[in-house]
């Protein structure tokens, strides 16, 4: 056993592992706020609400469908994503026009409808999910032991916020989507369905919601509360990112779930709180986040 | 063919066009000449479908788009290069360039579009679209929607703020397209300019059209012209 700087090895590197999950989840979960924010001027406080329902889903199609956790990541998001272009068709896109406060306050309330519908039908305590058989058991790196869903949630978180950045930036629909989030009108006016551009974003940033809920499902037991418990720091990880920035979210994603697991180590004390300093300190010095462009 | 009748059109409350009338025929470049605020840059939005209270009649080649969602006018095959050039910074240029999809067969390609803008052919690789300067952004506003097939382009004030030498290169390209088959309304608030490129003029005040004047006939009738624009 070796120790660094007074902590023992493996309890550094596990803090720092849960660190890096937790950074995983904030960085998927603020990735698809991020892009609708961008696209929609929408504030969706529904997003984890729906990452909640993802994580559900996967759990429902398991225990009265019999599907399996590989089909889940597929199945689930699609619909909790259905779900979601339903949701933007019919009530929130007929926010677009008002004053940011109305769509905080459409999504907000759509959490606590949603949330709350869950928890009547299953309650506070949460289920359990089970950690497939493939991805059971734990690997030997030496310096600590890798459980081996753990090492899966994080490749596949980097994977996919990577490919969710190239597509974004990288080809001729991300184009569209970056000029329509630019000026829509113009766009449209080129020959672009921007409505229904905007809607299919939506659907796709909860889609991406969902998928980190069913990746959540057997690591925290599936619980209605279990999104509102990440809300308020996925919100926290935007804003020091910049809102709107699809890098900026995924490196202030990870990056604050390893200070945040860090401080769990060295300073327990502040560990609550850490994410929200960092806010406050990146927002008197760049009021615009680390990556941000003008909101 | 468009032919507009009785356009009216609001912006909220604000009545801003009272019955607008007019024509273009195919093949023609047409100015609308005018004051500030004389209501051409919403004449021009209305007809792209931009200002979302408007009544009347647009007809483009038989086809009512008064009532028409923008993408739709789009690919009836009208083609709008704002005021303002709406370049996206965060589009580069060639991104820009290719945003606007096809509507029709017939548009130039983009081989042809560097032809006629060689300025953009060099400044092809660079990464944000808002980095060239204003002469080169009205060239890649002008340039990417002679790549969509639309035959009807609507150009708000395209030498706005440019160079001479570059306004000139803009009146050449326009004559160029004309001679491609291509038709055009032209909002320009430099009449000289205007008078290089146009077959007709019409002249707007307070929400309407109050003349037209020939561009032969346009000299001979620079008083009035003096007038109606307060020059």
């Amino acid at each position: 056993m070796f120790t660094i700087l007074g902590i023992p090895g493996p309890l550094l590197f596990g803090q720092l592992l849960l660190g890096v999950i937790n950074g995983a989840f904030y960085a998927m979960l603020s990735l698809g706020l991020a892009v609708i924010f961008g696209m929609l001027n929408i504030i969706n406080f529904a997003h984890g609400a729906l990452f909640m329902m993802g994580a559900f889903v996967s759990w429902m199609l398991l225990n009265y469908l019999g599907i399996g956790y590989f089909p889940s990541l597929i199945l689930s998001p699609l619909i909790v994503g259905i779900f979601g272009l339903i949701l933007e068709r019919t009530i929130i896109s007929r926010l677009y026009k008002l004053d940011h406060v109305y769509g905080l306050l459409l999504t907000f309330g759509l959490a606590l409808v949603i949330e709350g519908l869950f928890r009547n039908a299953y309650g506070s305590s949460g289920m359990p999910y089970r950690i497939p058989e493939a991805l059971q058991g734990a690997t030997n790196l030496g310096f600590m032991f890798l459980p081996n869903y753990r090492g899966w949630v994080v490749l596949v978180a980097i994977i996919v916020c990577l490919a969710t950045w190239a597509v974004i930036e990288k080809t001729f629909l991300g184009a569209r989507l970056r000029a329509a989030t630019e000026n829509a009108p113009l766009v449209q006016a080129f020959g672009v369905d921007v409505p229904r551009l905007i809607t299919l974003t939506y659907g796709g940033g909860i889609a991406l919601a969902a998928f980190a809920g069913v990746l959540a499902a057997p690591i925290y037991s599936v619980n209605p509360n279990m999104g509102s418990n990440f809300i308020n720091t996925v919100f926290a990880v935007v804003v020091i990112g910049g809102m709107g920035s699809i890098m900026g979210s995924i490196v202030t994603g990870f990056g604050l779930g390893v200070i945040e697991g860090l401080t769990k180590v060295f300073y327990p004390q502040a560990s609550a709180t850490v994410i929200f300093l960092v806010m406050v300190i990146v927002l008197l010095a760049m009021p615009r986040g680390l990556f941000g462009k003008a909101v | 063919m468009l032919e507009v009748k009785g356009l009216n059109a609001w912006y909220g409350e604000s009545h801003i066009l009272h019955g607008v009338d007019f024509e273009v025929r195919d093949g023609e470049v047409v100015t609308l000449l005018g004051r500030n605020g004389a209501g051409k840059t919403t004449t021009m939005k209305s007809i792209m479908g931009l200002v979302p209270r408007r009544e009347g009649s647009v007809r483009y080649n038989g086809t009512e788009t008064v009532a028409l969602a923008p993408n739709f006018i789009a690919k009836a095959g009208i083609a709008f290069c704002p005021e303002e050039r709406g370049i996206f910074g965060s589009l580069s240029v060639s991104e820009n360039l290719m945003l606007p999809p096809i509507v029709a067969p017939g548009g130039l390609s983009v081989e042809e579009i560097y032809t006629l803008f060689p300025n953009l052919r060099e400044r092809a690789g660079t990464s944000q679209g808002t980095k060239l300067s204003g002469g080169e952004q009205q060239m890649l506003a002008i340039g990417r929607i002679l790549r969509t097939g639309a035959k009807m382009l609507l150009l708000d004030e395209p030498t706005e703020g440019l160079a001479p030498v570059i306004v000139q290169q803009i009146g050449r390209t326009i004559r160029e397209i004309k001679a491609r088959g291509f038709t055009v309304l032209l909002v320009e608030q430099n009449f000289r300019f205007a008078s290089t490129v146009a077959d007709r003029h019409y002249v707007m005040e307070h929400g309407r059209i109050i003349d037209m004047i020939r561009n032969e006939r346009l000299e001979a009738n620079m008083d009035k012209l003096h007038d109606y624009l307060g020059v």
